[in-house]
């Protein structure tokens, strides 16, 4: 028996995805769309472009703002739950528990209903300078889907912070580090990495729970395709351009998120 | 507090019927969920390169889409299509319930993700097992029904119970089409009467009832599915 078996080396051809059943599947796809394109009805676009280019924006400002000021959150949640003495771990983990049992659409309804119809009842609050603000739907929009992402990543967090080798952070306290160095150098970053493909997940989840905020009035990408479909009785289309603007959406989240991780030097065990 | 008697001045009775739609639907759409989930596992796993191809294309659009899009979508597109091929095979068109087109949506969208959850399973099944079953000669069924469900479900059942959790929550995006479940019931109730606060934390509590019952179950068949396993750290 030879030992040495000849490797077989592939001759350099098409992408390994490029399969004979495929070019069949993506004439089927491109056939659908340019099926899509000739007989739907896309007369409407140009009257809405503008709006759909601003309701986009927004939904990408609200998915950003709310995702960065969750996770500002999440950190604090997760390691109070994670590290932290019972009286800050116990508020922590209600709050995780009590916004990821119940339905987000029911807590921005709450919010922006309950604290909507509370707030003009004092006169204080509506000769604040936050008045005008107050007043409009985008606040309780953010801060809605800010706790939520919050509660969600607390829970993400305190698995990561929990899941860090206690080697590492007694070998930092063994070179003198004050609690805050390691905090910030070893325990942090750590559980960044450990917690990185779930964040990109559950950013998705949170792209995913942006059109909630058109039943509260907030003018995003969903309430502009309900506009064009209450305007123009144009039912299908403006739905389908719709899914393709999310689907481009978390395509984008993914990739950055791909990026991010290819940028973490070493596997972690 | 009397707005929550269940007798008619009070609005607990309502509530109290939403949330029996509530559970309804979910079970409803968990369980269809849950048969898409098996056939698209096995698709994804088994299935010729065709099959896999569509049940990749149903999942990643499935997955990347928020759900209440493809709850208008579908509640729409589908609605439309059943009726326009009745139709067309010379019946009468009907009208589908929010009931059955709830489930229908909702359980599309479930199948999607437990696709992915009872793929991920079946392939932390030790594979011996099921090379095992195959040189016993069992037919792909019998396989299926013997080795491959009992075998993943300790697999299969975190991600299946945080699919159930995400379906009851998932119910109150029904109130945007308009079916009377738990949350807009709960919103008609509030804007009648407008105590906000006092109706849309009692459906909360509600819903968080619901959730917390549920982990006391999900608890217990965990432990029921993963007996004769070596315990883990977790558990």
């Amino acid at each position: 028996m030879s030992v040495d078996a000849p490797v077989m080396t592939p001759p350099a051809r098409a992408p390994s995805w490029l399969k004979p059943h495929r070019i069949g599947l993506l004439a089927v796809a491109l056939a659908l769309v340019i099926a899509a394109t000739l007989f739907m009805r896309w007369d409407w676009l140009p009257r809405y472009y503008g709006l759909a280019l601003q309701g986009i924006w927004r939904t990408i400002w609200i998915l950003v703002v709310t995702c960065a000021l969750g996770i500002m959150l999440a950190v604090p949640l997760g390691l109070a739950q994670a590290a932290g003495p019972w009286w800050l771990a116990a508020p922590a983990r209600g709050f995780c528990t009590m916004i990821r049992g119940t339905p987000l659409l029911l807590q921005l309804w709450l919010l922006y209903y309950g604290l909507g119809s509370l707030f003009p009842q004092f006169p204080w609050i509506r000769h604040s300078e936050l008045w005008p603000y107050l007043r409009q739907a985008w606040p309780y929009a953010v801060l809605s889907l800010t706790l939520s992402y919050a509660a969600y990543e607390g829970e993400v967090m305190r698995g990561a912070f929990a899941g860090v080798p206690r080697g590492q952070l007694e070998a930092a306290r063994a070179y003198g580090m004050s609690r805050w160095k390691i905090f910030r150098r070893i325990w942090m970053p750590q559980a960044f990495y450990r917690a990185l493909p779930t964040l990109a997940g559950e950013t998705v989840l949170q792209l995913k729970a942006t059109p909630l905020v058109a039943t509260i009035t907030v003018v995003d990408i969903y309430n502009v395709a309900g506009r064009v479909r209450q305007e123009t009785f144009i039912t299908y289309e403006p739905l389908l351009l719709l899914a393709l603007v999310y689907m481009v959406i978390t395509g984008i989240i993914v990739f950055l998120f791909r990026r991010l991780e290819s940028r973490i030097p070493v596997k972690i065990g | 507090m009397e707005l929550l008697s269940p007798v008619p001045p009070g609005w607990g009775g309502s509530l109290l019927r939403g949330l029996l739609s509530s559970v309804e639907i979910a079970v409803g759409a968990f369980g269809l969920g849950l048969l898409i989930g098996i056939c698209g596992a096995y698709g994804k796993l088994y299935g010729g390169p065709i099959a896999k191809d569509l049940w990749a294309v149903y999942t990643t659009i499935v997955r990347a889409v928020p759900e209440l899009v493809l709850i208008l979508l579908l509640y729409f597109a589908g609605t439309d299509l059943i009726n326009r091929v009745l139709v067309m095979a010379g019946y009468e068109p009907i009208n589908i319930s929010g009931l059955v087109a709830g489930i229908l949506v909702l359980g599309f969208v479930q199948g999607a993700y437990s696709t992915e959850v009872i793929r991920g399973a079946i392939l932390a099944i030790p594979q011996g097992q099921i090379e095992a079953a195959r040189a016993y000669g069992m037919s792909p069924i019998l396989m299926l029904k013997r080795i491959t469900l009992p075998a993943m479900l300790p697999f299969a059942i975190p991600g299946l119970a945080n699919l159930w959790l995400i379906a009851t929550k998932d119910t109150a995006l029904l109130a945007v089409v308009g079916f009377n479940e738990l949350t807009l019931t709960t919103r008609v109730a509030a804007g009648a009467t407008k105590a906000y606060f006092t109706f849309f934390i009692a459906a909360g509590a509600l819903y968080l009832l619901l959730t917390l019952v549920s982990n006391v179950f999900i608890r217990r068949i965990e432990r029921w599915a993963r007996r004769g396993m070596p315990s883990t750290a977790g558990a």
